[in-house]
Order: C-alpha cells, then structure tokens, then sequence
C-alpha cells in the first residue's frame, strides 16, 4: 500500500480492487452528507446555466443605456436597479458571470495544465529539473497572489486577456508542488515498477500510470484556485488593470460603482456581493472535495 | 545556532539578487523605449539619445542590470517620469502609513482569529463551531475592496461615525484595518482550530484530563500552548498577504501608502516608480520571511538541529 504524505492520492492497490462504479457512488454517498458543499455545488451549477443562457435570460440589454432610468434604485422595473448610464444591473451581473466564469476557468486551467507538467516532471526526474522547477515556485509561492498579478500586468499591460496570464501565472506553483509531492507518492506504488519492468517508456507511465493517481489532488486544488482566480481578476478589474469600464465585469461595475456610493450604493451592494458569494461557493465546494477525497479523513 | 542563522541570512542574498534580475528583467520587456519617455513628449532625437546615455541603456543588458545594482546599494531608487522627483522622496512618507495599517490589521486579526479558532476546536460540532468557520469561511471569501465599500456606506455614509478615507487620526485606520484584517482572521481562525484539535488528541492533555484538572486549564496551559508555536509561524506568513492586500485597501480608502503609488505609478507607467516598488515589497516579504524562519528556529530546536 503507497503511503500518503500529504497528498490526496488514492491508493492505486485499492483502486485497483474496488470497482470503479462502487467508487464512484461512495464518493456521492460521503459529498452528499457534506451539506454546506452540496448547497454550494447546486449554487454553482445554477450558475453555469445562468451563464450559458445569459443572453436568453437577460431582460434588458446589458450594453444599452436608458437616460430615464439612471441610477435607479431597484424596483419592479429593474430588479436590481440601474447604473449611471441606465443600465440594468441585473442583466449586466447575468453578462458578467460569462465573463467572470470564463476568465477565472480558462486563468485556472492554464496554470494548472503547465504546474501538472512541470510538477509531474520534476517528481519523476528529480535532480537538477526537481531543483530548478520547485526552487523557482518556492520564489514565487512566496509572493502573495495579487502582487505578482499587479507586477505582470503591470509589464504586459491591462486588459483581460492579459489578467487570465496574470491568474495562471501564480496558479501554475501551487499545481507543481501538489503535483510533484502526488508523483514522489504514486512513483513508488507497485504497478509503476511493473510498467518500468515490462518495458514502458517515461512518457507512457507519468501520463498513462503516475497521472490518473494524481487526479484527486488537482480536482481538489482547482476548485479551490477558481474561487482565488475569481477574486484575482475581480481586484485587477477594480484597479482598471483588468476589464473595461464598458465591459459588463463584476470587478469593473464595482470600480465604476464606487463613485456613486453615496447617491446609488445598489450597484456595489449587487456587483460585490454576487463575487462574494461565487467565491464562497466555489471554497465550500472545495473544502468538502478535499474532505470527501482525501484518504487521512476517510 | 549561530550558524543556523548565519546560513538562512545568507540564504537571502541570492534570493534577493535572483528577484531583482527578474525585476529588472521584467521592467525591461515593457513595451515602448524609457529614454523616449523619460526625454519627454517634444523631445529631440538628439535629446532621447543622450537621456539613453545618461541612463546608461546604450550599454549590454548584464552591464546594465550590475549598474543598477550598484545604483541601488547606493540608495539611488531613479527619477519619477511624471513628478520628476526622486523615488526615495516619494516613497519615503508612504512607508509608515503602510506598515501602520499593516500593523493594526494584524493585531486585531491574530487575537479575532486564534480566539474564535480556539473556540471553535473546544465547541466542536456545536453550533458555536459551525458559526465560527462560517464566519472563518466567508472571510477568506470576501472581497477587502467590497467590504470596504461596505463599511464607508454604513459607518460613513449612512451614521457618520467615521471618515470616510484618509489618515488623519487614529480613528481613520478603523475601517481599512478592519477590511485588510478579515482574511487574516479568517485563515487564523481556520489554522488555530486545526492546530487545537490536533493537540486536543495528544496524550498529555488525556493525561492532564485524568489528573483531574480543569478544562479551561487543560485547554489554556497544554493544547493552546503547544499550538502557539505554529500559530505564530503561520501569523508571520501572513504580514506579506497584508501589505499586497494594503494595495486595495488603500485604494478604496484614498490612503497615501505604498500601495496606492504603486497603482498610481502603473496608471502613468512611471517605470522607476514601478521598479522601485516592487523591488522594495519583495525585500519586505523576503525580510518578513526570514524573521519568521529565525523565530521558528528559536522557537522549536527541531529545526535548528536538522539544518
């Protein structure tokens, strides 16, 4: 049996036993007694629906301004009210989940694609590349997230595109590192020496034997990272190093919100509290992930 | 023990040289050419070239990463393009306000959230414990410049109790200390009860139990007292957070920090300012990051005795 240390690797002797339906069921059995993370999940599958059928849901454009209508507080007419051109917020929030959701996935899976193979190459080679790669995250774990953001758009400049650089940039460490320390793991398992012995090249067993032992820790780590990822972008925005103004971006209509606070504080209220709320989500949906998967707590 | 510290010290020195080349490097591959900028708009072609001179970026790049070594190790942080004063007058002032608010944010936070941490561990699967990490939760959650939003409208805006932005008095650091401090509290909370369960299962508060002694004494003296050593680690690594967070903060509350220059400086893409700025905030994290791997040496012999 492969002993654990620290990472949420199964055990492949185990998973090699049990049958892949069974375990599948006694991973919904063991979430869903986890209350607070099965409210969270419905919260964010709802939430991808939203952002699907935005432009369906949308009752007003979210781009067209309505000069009768400024800074209107919420009413029947528009529920969430209106910003200082008119438009309705709550169209503006449905358009910025797109946005947001799409920013802060494509930012996490970029950096989680490159930290899995830098992690994974650095476990499996160790040496000098084990050096270099985890001596160059360890410099840049120690950064706090938002200013390693702030320092890359500061170079490569504002814009959205750029903030999904910024984010997978500081994600890429932290999936190294769960990488690496799952591959030290799962390289020492038994059925990783059997694949050497009979012949299989390096590639074939990191990706075809060491990866899907690993998939556990990333799944944990990236549902978490988005959480970090929505609130990275959702700053830069505030900043204006992200989105535009025009843009209908959480982060951007709580910049362009600020200004009103006194006379039309709905706009913050809505904008902010609609990131806080994905974000908490998407913390709860990981803490019962990581308690549901990880061996120790089982 | 001498000897540990000799060495994480000198560990810093490459760190800090391996940061400033990154440094230098990226403020180096931002688009457009700094002579141009720093000569001014109407500048003559003749007057960029001889600005590019004076800054020395006719020279080889190695050549001119070592010169701005030497500029820095002699205090000389550059010019700022658009104030045209220099960047160690500039930042000069906007330390302290930082490292205050910083500082008061990291009071508040550590005896909040090792309180309610602690709490939490010794009420576990109560109510007390579920209200606690929802309130640890949603603080990791919150977004500092939303709830300092927040807070202007109520405490500001709505009752008037306290201004709106500024440092004019100590009543000004209230709300952003307030705002800066919630992940921290959060994160401390969610640590300490952690740490304080771990420690609840230990042998020797079984031990102290069966002697017959207090829960509050069994709690205070054995489990709380051993989780202090990681709870003060854990509290050092978060003063980094805290001075990134301070540039949010200090935007939404129009503090003169070093945070809101850093902003600012991106805005009009005063590259000395920026380069200055992030060179310094890295020092500060290395620093901070070294005190923090001192204190621990001291604090558990372990370490000490492995390096």
């Amino acid at each position: 049996m492969s002993e654990e240390k620290g990472a949420l690797t199964v055990p492949q002797e185990e998973q090699a036993l049990a049958p892949r339906q069974s375990r599948v069921k006694a991973f919904f059995i063991k979430f869903l007694g986890r209350k607070t993370a099965v409210v969270a999940a419905c919260f964010i599958i709802l939430l991808v629906i939203i952002a699907f059928l935005a432009p369906v849901l949308q009752p007003f454009d979210p781009a067209t301004p309505d000069y009768d209508a400024i800074l209107s507080p919420p009413n029947a007419k528009h529920l969430f009210g209106t910003d200082e051109y008119g438009r309705d917020i709550l169209s503006r929030l449905l358009a910025g989940s797109r946005l947001s959701l799409s920013v802060s996935l494509s930012s996490v899976t970029l950096g989680a694609g490159l930290g899995a193979v830098l992690g994974i190459l650095a476990g499996y080679y160790g040496g000098w590349l084990d050096s270099l790669i985890m001596r160059t995250a360890d410099v840049l774990l120690a950064f706090p997230d938002i200013l390693l953001a702030i320092a890359i758009v500061a170079v490569i400049g504002p814009g959205l595109s750029n903030v999904i650089i910024a984010v997978a940039v500081f994600s890429i460490p932290s999936f190294a590192r769960i990488m690496r320390s799952s591959t030290l793991t799962v390289k020492q398992s038994l059925y990783v020496e059997a694949a050497r012995s009979i012949g299989a090249t390096n590639r074939s067993i990191m990706w075809k034997h060491i990866f899907p032992g690993t998939v556990a820790s990333i799944i944990v780590n990236f549902t978490m990272r988005i959480g970090t990822a929505i609130l990275a972008a959702a700053s830069l925005s505030f900043l204006g190093f992200g989105a535009k103004p025009t843009e209908p971006d959480w982060g951007a209509m709580l910049s362009t919100g600020r200004n009103y606070l006194g006379v039309a504080p709905h706009i913050v209220y809505f904008s902010g509290g609609i990131i806080f709320l994905t974000v908490l989500a998407f913390n709860l949906l990981g803490d019962g992930l990581r308690d549901t998967l990880d061996p120790k707590i089982q | 023990m001498g000897r540990y510290f000799l060495k994480r010290v000198l560990g810093t020195i490459p760190l800090m040289l391996v940061i400033s080349f990154i440094i230098f490097m990226f403020v180096h591959m931002i688009p457009g050419d700094p002579a141009r900028i720093m000569a001014g708009k109407d500048a003559t072609l003749e007057e960029i070239n001889r600005t590019r001179q004076a800054l020395g970026l006719d020279q080889p790049l190695m050549k001119q990463y070592l010169m701005y070594l030497d500029r820095m190790f002699h205090g000389d942080l550059g010019t700022s393009t658009t104030t045209g004063q220099t960047v160690a007058e500039m930042i000069g002032p906007r330390f302290l306000p930082t490292l205050t608010l910083a500082g008061c944010a990291l009071v508040w936070s550590l005896i909040i959230g090792v309180l309610l941490g602690v709490l939490s561990a010794v009420m576990r699967g109560k109510w007390e414990d579920y209200i606690g990490m929802l309130i640890a939760i949603s603080g990791i959650s919150i977004p500092v410049f939303w709830l300092g939003l927040v807070l202007i409208q109520i405490f500001s805006v709505q009752l008037g109790w306290l201004p709106t932005g500024g440092l004019d008095n100590m009543q000004s650091y209230i709300l952003p200390s307030f705002s800066l401090g919630i992940g921290v509290m959060a994160i401390m909370a969610r640590f300490s009860r952690s740490s304080m369960l771990e420690n609840m299962k230990e042998d020797y508060v079984r031990t102290a139990r069966a002697k017959g002694q207090k829960e509050s004494m069994v709690v205070l003296k054995h489990a709380f007292r051993n989780s202090l050593i990681e709870v003060v680690t854990v509290a050092g690594l978060q003063i980094g957070g805290l001075l990134a967070g301070s540039i949010l903060v200090e935007t939404v509350f129009t503090i003169p920090g070093m945070g809101r220059l850093l902003v600012d400086s991106i805005k009009f893409r005063d590259y000395p300012v920026i380069e200055a700025e992030l060179l310094l905030f890295s020092l500060q994290f290395v620093v901070i990051n070294l005190i923090v791997d001192l204190l621990y040496g001291v604090l558990n012999p372990k370490i000490r005795y492995e390096s």
